[in-house]
């Protein structure tokens, strides 16, 4: 199947009901299976800036090097190209918003967190830096698969303090890790296999600090007819519980397999397109 | 201003003790950051790590050990107004630092450049990061959840208690009382609504199905829909009643 026929994607994204501009930039590519949803930081516009630059440096790039290439060939390396690419733009717009910052005094100390994530070939890449996170609903099971860079989750890693006392910390939205902030760069880069039926959610922490896991769970499974519908929801659950930061979600539901071409014949049908 | 400790032995305030270390210990050797000169203290009997807003206590395998609000603890997240007791001395814990939950410019996301320190520590109290959803399926009626609200304002202030009543077919004169965040209705894959409780009222939404669900004989369309008392709901055959349970 390909890809597009193989995901629906929906994504949104919300002021939220305190701040007065949004920070938050998401996009997706359905052609290409890619999403990206970052969370900027930094005073006046800077935020918006930074997130808004780390999106469109991934989503141009990937795309412009997708054209004529698929994302499970290897390249010299001996690496898959899709995996590389997330990884190698996230570090390209990394030096983008660093440069930005250095060279214009509106914009220093701006930066993004970022999660971005590329299906293919049955499975997905996804590469994150700071605390926005990858949610996967498979079955009845909701599980974050990424880990935020954050020191609240180094203290819960440390056994310093329990997941349940987590939400009781005054030292939330500190993040370890965060694009642009530096000259250099390590995104957290990890391939996951994906099922028919998986429900992928990709959020800024406006939507983890105001809901539970509990009720984002319950959400999915209650809502995975109709996935707009389910984007709407979080949205709203999070401002109707005070909505105190930016909010952004983007849902990708896994309708079918999408396993990459492998014998010559396939990969012939490919070529033609079908 | 960072948090403190008050000392006080049956209800007279001794001394106050700000926690400005990254490590405050207490104890009955004059070394100690906390000194209660007391032979039912061990000589290192406890120790504060805070870092920046937080702290955490721990109990340093004392002979007599502590309780935080009456219960015995070895290790305990500080929390406002806790009441550490050590033998018969009280410390009670004070941070009126604005908690992230009501001052929007602490929400600001920073980045944290300096790794910070964290005191090392046996594991048991880390929890799995997995979070089981439960599903209910019925053929009729009802998916719902609710909120378990740690550290979260209340849902619904004083949205009254609502309920839909099922009219005809097998289920009726079936209540169906609405306690959840969330309330599906409909049979799955035929036609589904659901009624979401929010602060200012409950809303009815299409979720899935060829036709939408109808409320006083006319169609909600795909728009949240909000319900008054008393009004007749109809989706996939079934007649229902929502009203406010007085």
């Amino acid at each position: 199947m390909d890809i597009q026929d193989a995901l629906e994607i929906v994504s949104q994204t919300n002021p939220g009901m305190v701040r007065s501009h949004n920070e938050d930039s998401v996009t997706h590519d359905a052609d290409l299976g890619l999403v990206v949803l970052a969370d900027g930081m930094g005073g006046y516009n800077a935020g918006e800036v930074a997130s808004g630059i780390a999106v469109s440096v991934l989503s141009s790039e990937v795309r412009h090097r997708l054209e004529g290439a698929r994302p499970e060939d290897l390249d010299a390396a001996g690496e898959e190209l899709g995996p590389a690419l997330l990884r190698d733009n996230v570090k390209k717009a990394n030096s983008s918003i660093f440069h930005a910052a250095q060279s214009q005094p509106q914009y220093a100390g701006m930066g993004t967190t970022i999660v971005t994530a590329l299906f293919y070939d049955d499975r997905v890449a996804v590469v994150h830096i700071g605390d926005s996170r990858m949610y996967r609903l498979r079955g009845e099971v909701l599980e974050v698969i990424t880990r935020d860079h954050s020191l609240l989750q180094e203290q819960i890693d440390g056994g310093l303090i329990s997941k349940a006392d987590a939400r009781l910390s005054k030292n939330k939205n500190l993040v370890t890790r965060a694009v642009g902030i530096d000259a250099d760069v390590e995104p957290e880069l990890h391939i996951h296999e994906v099922e028919v039926g998986d429900i992928y959610l990709l959020c800024s922490d406006g939507l983890n600090d105001m809901v539970e896991d509990e009720d984002i769970g319950a959400t999915l499974q209650m809502l995975q007819s109709n996935l707009p519908l389910a984007a709407t929801q979080l949205i709203q659950m999070a401002n109707d519980n005070g909505g105190r930061d930016n909010v952004s979600v983007i849902l990708v539901k896994v309708k079918g397999r999408f396993a990459a071409p492998r014998g010559w014949w396939q990969k012939l049908r490919s070529w033609f397109g079908n | 201003m960072p948090a403190k400790l008050i000392l006080s032995m049956d209800g007279a305030v001794m001394k106050e003790y700000p926690l400005n270390k990254e490590r405050t210990t207490i104890g009955r050797k004059p070394h100690n950051d906390i000194v209660i000169d007391n032979l039912a203290v061990s000589s290192e009997h406890a120790a504060i790590v805070t870092i920046l807003n937080d702290s955490f206590l721990e109990d340093l395998d004392s002979t007599n050990g502590l309780a935080v609000n009456g219960t015995p603890t070895k290790k305990h997240f500080l929390q406002n107004s806790d009441v550490i007791e050590i033998g018969k001395y009280k410390l009670k814990y004070l941070n009126d630092q604005p908690t992230q939950t009501s001052a929007a410019d602490f929400e600001k996301t920073m980045v944290l450049r300096a790794p910070v320190k964290i005191a090392p520590s046996e594991a048991g109290s880390k929890s799995p990061l997995d979070v089981t959803a439960t599903r209910k399926t019925e053929a009729v009626i009802s998916t719902q959840f609710n909120t378990t609200n740690s550290g979260m304002p209340p849902p619904a202030g004083q949205l009254p208690a609502a309920v839909v009543q099922i009219l005809n077919g097998p289920n009726s004169g079936k209540e169906l009382e609405l306690v959840k965040n969330l309330t599906t209705l409909g049979k799955p894959g035929v036609q589904v609504a659901v009624l979401a409780r929010r602060p200012h009222g409950y809303f009815m939404t299409h979720v899935e199905g060829g036709s939408f669900p109808t409320v006083n004989g006319s169609s909600i369309g795909e728009q949240p829909h909000q319900l008054k008392d008393h009004d007749l709901i109809e989706l996939a055959g079934v007649k229902m009643e929502f009203y406010f349970k007085t």
